[in-house]
Order: C-alpha cells, then structure tokens, then sequence
C-alpha cells in the first residue's frame, strides 16, 4: 500500500484516496475544431509511462480534494505531489 | 533433434532413471535477419511464431524474449479457460481459443493438462442474476455453451460452497460454462516454444527489444535489441502489460494502461473444490491446481505500475470473499503472492491488429484476462501477420474501433474489476 502525500493533509493510507490516471490530459477546446482522432488522444490515448509518471489522485475519504503525484512506476516510489493548478 | 513424446517414450525415460531426455527447443543464437519477428516469448507470441510456421509457411522467424519464456504473465496468471463473453465479436474470439484448446495437447505433442471442469460465475443480488441470465442468452444465441444453477445446482455441482442464506451476500444461483476450465500454463508456453522450434523458428531469451526500425518510407525494417540490431519487415508485438512500451519505439500511441495484477496460492490440499468459482460482486476467484495448491485472483491495483507486485489490501480483499463462499478454506496458510502486469483497454476487449506503420503488427490490450486466448491469439496474430490483413475473427478488434466509437464493452465479462 502506498504513503501518498496529500497537499493539503500530509502523508495519508493509499486507502483514504481515489485514483484519477495520468495528469494534465487537456480537452480539446471547441475553438480548435476538434477532430474524432483528437477526441480519441484525448478520451482514450495514455502515455502509459514505465518511468516517471505524473497522475492525479483524489483525497476521496480525508479533504476530498484533486491533486497530483509524480510517481515512478518502476518501483513505484513517490517523488512529489503538488496542487491543481502547480507544476 | 526433440522426439516425440508417446507412451512408450514415456515408459523408457522412466526405465532409464529419466535421465535421458534432451532440450525441448534450441537456444537460438540472433541471425543478421528474419522474415518476421514475434516480440514477447509468452504463451500468445510464442503460438504467433508456431502458427506462422504451421499454417503460412513462414519458418524463418525470432521470437524475441526480454527474460525467459513463459516467465511474464504466462506464468503469473490463474490459468483460467472460457469463452462466456457477451458480444457476438468476443464470444467467437475467446471461443475460437476454447476450440484450440480442445486438441491443442495432440496439436503440440505436448500436454498442456487442458481440463473443461466447468467455470461458475456466481451472482449474489438481483442485477447479478439478471446480467447474468442476459449473458448466457447471449451466449446461446453466439452458440456457447452457458447455463444457469439454481443455488442448490450450484451446491451439488461445487459442494464446498457456501450457499447460506446468512450470507451478507448470499449465493443466488450462477452460471455455469461447463467447456471452460484451466491448463497449465508453463506447459502451454513450453509447447508451444518446442513446436515452433522443430518447424525452425529461432526462440531467443534474454534479448529485450529496445528499438523499432524503419526505413526512409516510414515502414519496418527491423529492430535494435539488447544482442544487436536484426532486420525483418515484419514486426508482431505481443509484450503484454509492455506492449505500449515497445509501440511508442515506433511512434504508436495506444489506449492502454498498465496495472498490477495479482494472484496467490495456498499450500496444496488434497482435491477439494472440482471446478473454478468466480464472483464479480464479492471479487472472489478460485480453482484448484493438480499440485493441489488453491489458486485464487486478486483485483487490479488502483494505479498504474510495472514493478509485478501490488498492494496487500487488494488480496486481502479477495480472501476475505472466498473464505466467506468457501468457510473450509479459512485454516489454509497461503504460500506465494505475485504481480504481474496486464495492459488495459477502456473497453476491456484486446487489440489484435496491423498499427498504423507498416510491418507492424499488435497483440495487445487483453488486460486481466490473456491466457484463455492464447491459442486463439497467436493463431490470429499469425494470420494478420502473414496475410497483411485481419482474419475475420479479429478485424473488429483494430486501433481505430475507439477513434471511430466502434468498442466493444466487456466490463461485466472481464469478471475481474478494473
């Protein structure tokens, strides 16, 4: 199980949090006429990173709140996490 | 040369202390090229490269293996068998594999302990009842075999189970695939590893592919490896839960996802549960092997990850729902845990297709659910392969079918949730 670092409360259970996959997936804005191969990037298409992976995580059962983590997935160790919004 | 396994060759190695048996394939050295290459010595490339030699006459083909064969999730899986799926495109797909495993033991010349002890998907509340009952119609109208049991049936058909109505969530019945059923999953990559070797493919460990090469028209020419570079034109990956990874060496983005997927087993017992019992609800997962060892799935983890381990709590999960369903198992001490990792579709159905360069060709995205498809996948790799196009059963299962809005949701079939 992990430690995870909430932001706002501090190192929490990973039981305490819902996962919410890969980070800063932006949606196609309408202004840029979308095409269904961008629909599906953005839908569908995952880095899938073996490495450093930057994912979001919801603090679903403590402050409730979105926030994101830079994870290693080949050994899963957390490097980071950081607020919505902050690089 | 390997000899063929009889009767008769069984009672001689016996006689002679058993001391007298050879390799089963050759360790193959790299050449400078193939006429086509299989990425991933599991039971899916592995058959790919057999199929490709058996049925289209291509022999000079690598299976490029990172570790050693049937050492992913080959051997990491709970060795599951059935075609019970809901849409017409997947049950002919995972029946198509079923109907392989029926011969594949003569096919091989190598016993892969196929053993149709029947898979019994339990439903434990209303909504259940009624997806399961709309699956084995399904199933019927596909032609699959697929039956409802009363709680009662249920009992006599599996008779440790627990069918209390005291349960927090009892037992309402289930359905019952009496063709599925498990194998031995080493056996099924050794098979397929010593066939494909006999018919000249070239079987080569510990060469992890680190490279996708492609000439000035875009299209494959060959790929770089940990043992040097080896040219071919034709490319068929089937990495598993690395499947993106190897894609992303060509420029391909698939919609995947790579998790831990666990299992464990407990010491071996004598024979105590006669069949595989599977629970959605409750997330339970059982069988037993011929070891006697009871071999149970556990969940997904939540994230993604490639370190073939995973969280306590996940099995823990799964314990807790099958010694509720089965209160004898309580006292069994559970020996090993392992992870291994599996690609996720969003749709949960695989990928078995041409990509969008040429010469290049996938075997992907059969998340939790790969082994009981592996003939049936590298039969269909095979052909896509060989004949530059999709075989019938798998030309729904492109790329393009999530672009394009075409999926194929198998959410409640995969039966493991993720």
């Amino acid at each position: 199980m992990l430690v995870i670092p909430c932001p706002y409360c501090g190192p929490r259970p990973e039981l305490e949090f819902s996962y919410g996959g890969q980070a800063h997936v932006a949606r196609p804005t309408a202004a840029s006429n979308p095409s269904p191969a961008d629909w599906n990037a953005f839908q569908y298409e995952r880095a899938n990173i073996k490495g450093l992976h930057a994912e979001r995580w919801r603090h679903i059962h403590g402050c409730a709140r979105f926030f994101n983590v830079i994870r290693d997935t080949t050994t899963d160790e957390i490097v980071r996490s950081y607020r919505s919004g902050e690089k | 040369m390997t000899s063929r396994f009889s009767g008769w060759s069984l009672l001689l190695g016996g006689l002679s202390g058993q001391r007298r048996w050879s390799e089963q394939w050759r360790a193959a050295e790299p050449k400078r090229g193939y006429d086509a290459i299989i990425v991933g010595g599991g039971g899916h490339g592995l058959g790919a490269a057999y199929y490709l030699a058996k049925e289209h006459g291509i022999r000079n083909v690598a299976v490029l293996e990172k570790g050693w064969i049937g050492g992913g999730n080959t051997g990491r899986n709970t060795t599951i068998i059935r075609s019970n799926y809901l849409f017409a495109e997947s049950s002919a797909l995972y029946d198509h594999a079923v109907k392989l495993w029926e011969t594949l033991s003569q096919e091989l010349n190598y016993n892969v302990m196929y053993s149709p002890r029947g898979v019994l998907m339990l439903a434990h509340n209303v909504h259940d009842e009624q997806v399961a009952k709309r699956h084995i119609h399904a199933n019927y109208a596909n032609g699959v075999d697929n039956e409802w049991l009363t709680p009662q049936q249920a009992k006599e058909f599996c008779p440790p189970l627990n069918i209390s109505s005291e349960l927090r969530y009892p037992v309402l019945g289930g359905a019952l695939q009496r063709r599925g059923g498990t194998a031995r999953h080493d056996a099924v990559a050794w098979g397929y590893a010593r066939a494909a070797s006999a018919l000249g493919v070239d079987i080569i460990e510990n060469c992890e592919v680190t490279g996708l090469r492609r000439d000035s028209n875009g299209e494959i020419s060959g790929v770089e490896t940990t043992r040097g570079a080896i040219e071919s034109r034709r490319v068929g990956v089937s990495a598993a839960g690395h499947s993106s990874v190897v894609l992303q060496m060509a420029g391909v983005r698939l919609p995947l996802e790579s998790f831990p997927l666990q299992a464990l087993v407990s010491e071996p017992v004598k024979p105590i549960i006669p069949c595989v019992v599977m629970s959605n609800t409750i997330h339970a997962y059982v069988s037993q092997s011929d070891k006697g060892e009871l071999v149970i799935g556990a969940s997904t983890d939540a994230y993604t990850s490639y370190t073939q381990r995973g969280a306590l709590h996940v099995n823990l999960h799964t314990l807790e729902a099958v010694c509720e369903l089965f209160p004898a198992f309580r006292r069994l001490r559970m020996l090993r845990n392992w992870g291994g990792i599996v690609d996720v579709t969003p749709d949960r159905s695989p990928i078995i297709a041409k990509t969008p360069v040429p010469g290049l060709y996938v075997n992907c995205g059969w998340g939790t659910g790969g082994f009981k498809a592996t003939p049936g996948a590298g039969h269909l790799l095979a052909w896509t392969l060989a004949r530059d196009a999709p075989h019938a059963l798998n030309s729904a299962f492109t790329i393009e079918r999530f672009r394009d809005g075409t999926l194929i949701d198998e959410a409640a079939a995969a039966a493991v949730n993720h």
